[in-house]
């Protein structure tokens, strides 16, 4: 008996009962659209954390200024200035897993050019940031050693702030005054879109960190310095650079004992894992709920399949009479069971991806629906139909021909 | 001509209640080639179980049994499947047609069996409908059939392999006498084209169509006598 010739008899007896296989049916639609919902979600937020990966920079640690105590009034985290820039020239020349470092001092202001003004983040730093961060300039250039030593009058504009004074055109060599300090545009940044805590990176202006500190920031320690952004030589090496940095600031800033360091560090990579993490655990509880629907849709299947079997016995004894194989039947069973959670199956994948699409337009949730998720589901739900529909097929299957054909 | 049917002693018992009941207790018969038999007695008689053993559905406890030169006693049930669609047709008393599936599909179900391929079963089954005046009918379903017409379909579905023997359980059972005249008037014809019928029936002008009469009773047979043929 032919495969296509089966088919046709499935069809038609699914057909003969419209409302009760759609019914039959439902169990498994809601499963697989669960799992095409969850592998969508889940693979949207994967790729928005690996995208903000990449936006940071890869195997960086950061090193913020801690609090001080200071008569007995203690100053919250990355208030106070205790990083100078001579730590971050001996994190760099002592730290054998560090590949480069780079200090910031930060602040904001207004920006003005032409009749045009813009309030945003002035970042004053060292040419190796741009290395850790990878972030390209792309027009212009970015900002030589000489432009540090000499505290050069440079600026980088982030994508966000040349927009907003300039509009379309290039912004490069171009002056700007940043409280009121003229500066000259030497290159445009490359987008980087959002962080992983949502606020804008591309709203930021960078000048050289020597001009920050002496033009733009007004410190009373000159040679301090904000935030130090730290890369490791390689993700292994990522732990081990961590500790030489806390040892080397250690001892640099006399901390022994029971002391409190006077500045603390933190691996952005730990930051994303707990994002990652809590989207796992999102996948695997969609995961829990679809597979129990998809449990409970195989046994409704299994049960229609079984009432189905007992309603067409005589049937069954027809075609047993007439020269069907054991075989036969089980296959004809066995394909209206498996047809059944395939079109369910089908069903559920469209459903599933037109709901993915829509929670990923009103919640501005990204989702992603991936071939493989579909093929999954697809090979998923006709598993279920295989699964579920042997027991019923095997009854039908093992019938005696002459007590089926005399079954009223 | 050739034997088609040879049934050596055969014997049918089954266990009921703990209880042994035998429903044959040892029949022989010989068929040959083209004859047309009626098999007749009262319910309970053994013929039934005859019927069952002859088609193939049901193994003989002991006895031989040879259907066209092939000894079918006691072979696995998957090839007993293949000799059912080979080398039998079954006619129902009930029809025994699959609803909602139209005439033509009906005929070509042995022929699904068997592995034809989807281009020659069409070709064989309308033939075979076109052999039982049903030309023109292939795309009814039994519901737009008459009880007439649909044991014609049935008959078309026993024909369309080119069996070595029809086998038909009371064929006429269900039809009003007109009909069941005109059915027998088909199986008279198909067994004067050198086609082997053995049928099962409890009325007497139907047996009468018959070339051969075997009576049962309480599992042996009583009587097996030539009947004048009557046109």
């Amino acid at each position: 008996m032919d495969l296509l010739q089966t088919l046709k008899i499935a069809l038609r007896a699914l057909r003969t009962n419209k409302m009760r296989s759609f019914l039959t049916m439902l169990g498994i639609i809601i499963g697989i659209a669960a799992v095409i919902a969850m592998m969508a979600v889940g693979a949207g937020a994967r790729h928005v954390i690996a995208q903000q990966i990449a936006s940071i920079g890869s195997n960086i640690i950061l090193v913020i200024p801690g609090s001080t105590t200071s008569g007995g009034i203690r100053i919250g985290t990355g208030a106070s200035q205790t990083l100078t820039s001579d730590d971050v020239k001996a994190i760099m020349a002592e730290c054998p897993s560090v590949e480069t470092a780079a200090p910031t001092v930060r602040s904001t202001a207004q920006v003005v050019f032409g009749n045009m003004n813009w309030s945003t983040i002035i970042m004053g730093s060292t040419p190796e940031m741009f290395d850790i961060r990878e972030w390209p300039t792309i027009s212009g250039r970015g900002f030589t050693r000489q432009d540090v030593d000499g505290a050069a009058k440079v600026c980088l504009l982030g994508q966000t702030v040349a927009e907003n004074l300039f509009g379309a055109a290039d912004p490069v060599g171009k002056v700007v005054r940043i409280k009121k300090v003229p500066f000259t545009v030497v290159g445009l940044l490359e987008r980087k879109g959002q962080s992983p805590q949502g606020t804008d990176q591309d709203d930021v202006i960078f000048v050289p960190l020597t001009a920050a500190q002496r033009k733009l920031v007004g410190s009373q320690f000159p040679n301090t310095v904000g935030a130090v952004l730290v890369k490791a030589k390689g993700e292994e090496l990522l732990d081990k650079a961590e500790s030489e940095v806390q040892s080397l600031l250690d001892q640099r800033h006399r901390i022994t004992g029971a002391k409190e360091p006077d500045y603390s560090t933190r691996n952005l990579s730990e930051i994303l894992a707990v994002a990652e993490q809590s989207s796992r655990a999102m996948s695997l509880l969609l995961g829990a709920v679809a597979s129990i629907s998809l449990v409970v849709g195989g046994i409704g299947i299994m049960n229609i399949m079984l009432v189905s079997v007992t309603e067409r016995t005589r049937e069954i004894g027809i075609r047993m009479a007439i020269g069907a194989r054991k075989g036969d039947i089980l296959l004809q069973f066995m394909t209206e069971a498996v047809l059944l959670t395939m079109i369910g199956g089908l069903i559920g994948i469209c459903i599933g991806a037109a709901g993915a699409t829509v929670v990923s337009g009103i919640l501005s949730w990204p989702t992603l629906i991936s071939i493989e998720s579909v093929a999954i589901a697809f090979f998923f739900s006709g598993a279920v139909g295989i699964f579920f529909g042997f027991y019923p097929a095997r009854k039908a299957a093992g019938l005696n021909p002459i007590d089926a054909l005399r079954y009223e | 001509m050739g034997e088609v049917i040879s049934l050596n002693d055969i014997h049918r018992a089954f266990i009921m209640g703990g209880q042994r009941f035998e429903a044959l207790k040892g029949v022989s018969f010989r068929v040959a080639e083209g004859e047309f038999v009626a098999i007749m007695g009262a319910s309970g008689s053994g013929k039934s179980t005859c019927m069952n053993i002859l088609g193939c559905l049901d193994h003989p406890t002991s006895g031989d049994y040879l259907l066209d030169g092939l000894d079918v006693g006691r072979i696995a049930p998957d090839q007993l499947a293949a000799i059912r669609n080979r080398k039998l047709g079954f006619v129902f008393q009930g029809f025994n047609l699959l609803a909602r599936t139209p005439a033509v599909e009906n005929v070509e179900l042995p022929l699904v069996y068997a592995g034809i391929p989807a281009r020659e079963r069409r070709r064989r089954a309308l033939a075979a409908l076109e052999q039982v005046s049903l030309a023109g009918k292939e795309n009814n379903h039994s519901s737009q059939l008459s009880g007439g017409q649909q044991q014609r379909v049935a008959i078309a579905r026993a024909l369309v392999n080119e069996p070595a023997v029809i086998l038909a359980d009371e064929p006429t059972g269900n039809l009003d006498s007109a009909t069941s005249e005109e059915i027998m008037a088909l199986f008279t014809d198909l067994n004067r084209s050198g086609i082997t019928i053995i049928m099962v029936t409890h009325e007497a002008d139907v047996a009468a169509c018959a070339g051969r009469r075997i009576t049962f009773r309480d599992g042996l047979i009583i009587g097996d006598s030539q009947t004048s043929q009557t046109d």
